[in-house]
């Protein structure tokens, strides 16, 4: 299985392993990390599941979606160039190691 | 509060549920018990009438958290019902005759379906809001070619689609004459008609069923409508509203008036007892007059305020409330409360399939009801929560960028 590493703001890191074929925001919350809170169910409506993608992995994602876009817009913590909605990750084998950093706030 | 005076929470849905998160999330100590009378662990509802019927019936994906982490958390769930309150002696009794103190108690005992009273073989009507009750309908629609769905409101036309999506033959009995009426302008409603209609849904409007019975052959049934007209089907769908879980705060001489009244810090008349969600009118900068909203927002935005007031960083609860739907293809999102609305004006077009309607009380934007839009959305929480406005000239401009508005 693929694993994911999430830095949380405090500087501490969980790294778990996930399943293939969840987004990474149900990885997450399945393994209870606290800074994610997905609040939608992944429909990418609410914007609670944010997450800043590493640099040099985020150009090797699909690109995301003009709604994943609209709603980035309307995040708690600051936009940057990387953040993304971790609903929108699926998680494959491609994306193993991947580290993303967790935002202040979601909501 | 300490083992023998534990933090009870009675309901283990959206509301519930989050409220003991946002407690140990706050480094809350004490106690926890969470009466939780379904038979699952907690769930999410909104997948349900989506996702959970269109799927292979998978329940993890519904699971707020895995089974572990009530333990880890030291959140102890109790599978029970609460059946009374003794305010005096601030204990509560279990539908098994147990009995639990609590030091502070919080109702989050949410809504249930208004049920279709036109008669008809009992068990013959399926609803959708447990878990329990979706599971049967999952299973009866796997033999089903035709379904009716009594109600076009959220749930109804959710149903709606999916079913669609699945090849069967839908009809929706509506008795006001335009869809989800109380909740969205009729720019909305008519949006949405053209689009379940294109996929081919069938809608019968201002009429009601008068009766369903057995019959037009094995395992179907006959629905016969107030007008006169019949509909043969193998399944019926009753989406047609929900009533607030009032008894138990009632029956405790708790104030309860079109739900569990509390005020702005989400507290009862009984100040060892707070409600949150589905089940709880409350006062709302959004509204001249308290409201009882359902919707999952409201649900943990009270959960995530209550707790802050549990550990001593109480704050009145001024949410802005957001809701959303999705039918189909098409993703409906509102924000604000738009029942005073008296002039809406369109940003997009409804034939290009992306629009909003923003809704005005003179030049005061109460709300915005967006149609696959989501900027106008994210962008007009954003302005609404800082207590801001759009001029509905802008607003109209599909020129003007709105997020120039945030800078």
């Amino acid at each position: 299985m693929p694993n994911i590493t999430f830095l949380n703001p405090d500087g501490s890191r969980q790294t778990f392993d996930i399943a293939e074929g969840v987004s990474v925001m149900q990885g997450a919350v399945a393994n209870s990390v606290g800074g994610i809170v997905g609040e939608c169910g992944g429909n990418a409506m609410c914007a609670t599941c944010h997450v800043y993608v590493d640099g040099s992995q985020v150009a090797s994602f699909p690109p995301m979606s003009a709604n994943e876009d609209a709603l980035l817009d309307g995040t708690a913590s600051d936009r940057k160039p990387n953040s993304r909605l971790s609903c929108q990750i699926l998680v494959t084998e491609a994306v193993g190691g991947l580290v993303v950093e967790l935002p202040e706030r979601q909501i | 509060m300490t083992e023998a005076n534990p933090l009870v929470i009675v309901g283990a849905g959206h509301a519930g549920f989050q409220l003991a998160l946002a407690l140990r999330q706050n480094h809350y100590d004490g106690s926890i018990k969470l009466v939780n009378n379904e038979p699952y662990a907690p769930y999410q509802r909104p997948p349900l009438s989506k996702a959970y019927l269109k799927g292979d019936g998978n329940l993890a994906p519904l699971a707020f958290r895995p089974k572990a982490f009530f333990s880890e958390q030291r959140i102890e769930l109790i599978p029970a019902k609460a059946e009374a309150i003794d305010r005096g002696k601030k204990k509560i009794r279990l539908s098994a005759g147990a009995e639990l103190q609590y030091g502070h108690l919080v109702l989050a005992v949410g809504a249930r379906n208004r049920e279709l009273r036109s008669p008809h073989e009992e068990g013959c009507i399926h609803y959708i809001r447990t878990l329990a009750e979706t599971a049967r309908l999952k299973e009866r629609l796997l033999s089903a070619r035709h379904v009716t769905v009594v109600g076009a409101g959220f749930i109804g036309l959710e149903f709606a689609s999916t079913a669609r999506l699945k090849g069967l033959t839908v009809d929706v009995i509506e008795l006001g004459q335009r869809l989800m009426e109380r909740a969205v302008t009729p720019e909305i409603s008519q949006f949405f008609l053209r689009r379940h209609e294109r996929s081919g849904v069938n809608f019968h409007f201002g009429t009601e069923v008068a009766g369903i019975e057995r019959g037009g052959g094995d395992g179907r049934y006959t629905i016969a409508l107030a007008q006169g007209k019949k509909i043969e089907t193998d399944l019926v769908v009753a989406g047609i509203g929900v009533n607030p879980n009032t008894e138990l705060a009632a029956s405790a001489g708790l104030v309860v008036n079109g739900g569990i009244l509390v005020d702005q810090n989400l507290s009862t008349s009984d100040a060892n007892i707070s409600a949150i969600g589905d089940c709880v009118v409350f006062p709302t900068p959004y509204a001249t007059k308290p409201v009882r909203i359902e919707s999952v927002q409201n649900a943990t935005d009270q959960a995530r305020c209550l707790a802050a007031r549990l550990v001593g960083k109480g704050a009145p609860y001024r949410s802005l409330p957001w809701f959303w739907s999705d039918q189909g293809s098409d993703k409906l999102q509102i924000v604000g409360l738009t029942h005073d609305v008296d002039r809406t004006v369109l940003r997009g077009s409804p034939e290009t399939g992306s629009f909003s309607v923003f809704c005005y009380a003179g030049d005061r934007l109460l709300g915005i009801e967006s149609v696959n839009r989501p900027a106008d959305h994210v962008v007009g929480r954003k302005i609404l929560e800082r207590g801001g406005s759009v001029d509905p000239n802008a607003a109209a401009d599909p020129d003007f960028v709105l997020k120039t508005l945030l800078e």
